[in-house]
């Protein structure tokens, strides 16, 4: 008997919504980028436990691309990071509101 | 088997509490430490799906090559030891626990409502790099992977675009 799809489907859930409250409530941008690769992280769980139950390969390579994308987003963002850290000297999210209407 | 069940209980305690620990911490490098330790949990619980190939990139891609980004960028602003952020949003930090709750509830619900159709019976091969490559690099999924490569490749010169000083 083996473990059911729901139990890999509501563990990715929970990791999901911890990512997504980290993202709410913390102050500190590069803390912000760990809870969405946390996300990512749990949608990959999501897409390889659905391609174990149901024998297609393609959940696999999509984990494959997301996490391509995980990579090239860091890489931005903290490229984004150390540029505004350079003009401000701080980079706590409520003090960047240039764009603020 | 309750092995197996026993094993997977284990993985995703592990999971979630130093998931919890990630967003609890005050220090960023405590942060990255326990986000190292919920990588490697997701890694075992894809063996646990008999993705082998995909638990070695994830050690190799997410605790290797991105954990190291991640570090290196707090160790060269020097964030190690933040002076304690003042918050603005309390309001807004009271809230979202709760409302994380309400959302993980809602989820739970959904997933369990969800119609289980007829499942093919599970295989028993693992999922390595042969798998892998066969279908990555066959008339599906060839072009995505170039789109990738493409995108990698941008990313890569717009990070040095952004981070550097005087072009």
């Amino acid at each position: 008997m083996p473990i059911p799809l729901d139990y890999y489907l509501i563990l990715s859930a929970a990791l999901f919504t911890i990512g997504v409250v980290g993202v709410l409530i913390k102050r500190n941008p590069i803390v912000i980028f760990m809870c969405v690769e946390l996300m990512l992280n749990a949608v990959n769980l999501t897409f390889v436990a659905f391609s174990r139950y149901h024998n297609d390969i393609g959940g696999q390579m999509m984990v494959i691309f997301v996490m391509a994308v995980a990579a090239a987003e860091v890489a931005v963002g903290l490229g984004i990071l150390v540029s505004i850290f350079r003009n401000r000297a701080s980079i706590n999210v409520d003090e960047i509101d240039l764009m603020k209407g | 088997m309750t092995g197996q069940l026993l094993f997977f209980a284990f993985l995703a305690a592990v999971t979630i509490v130093c998931g919890i620990a990630m967003i609890l911490a005050d220090n960023p490098v405590r942060s990255a430490l326990y986000l190292v330790l919920v990588l490697f949990s997701v890694a075992l619980l894809f063996l646990t799906l008999h993705a082998v190939f995909i638990a070695a990139v994830q050690i190799i891609v997410y605790a290797g090559a991105i954990m190291v980004l991640f570090i290196f960028v707090i160790m060269l602003l020097n964030l190690g030891t933040p002076e304690r952020i003042v918050d603005r949003l309390k309001p807004q930090q009271a809230l979202g626990p709760v409302l994380g709750v309400v959302f993980v509830i809602l989820l739970a619900f959904i997933i369990s409502s969800l119609p289980t159709g007829k499942q093919p019976p599970l295989s028993n091969t693992l999922t390595g790099p042969f798998e892998i490559g066969m279908s990555l690099f066959t008339a599906n999924w060839i072009f995505p992977f170039e789109i990738v490569s493409i995108l990698l490749l941008v990313a890569a010169v717009g990070a040095v675009m952004l981070a550097k000083k005087r072009i």
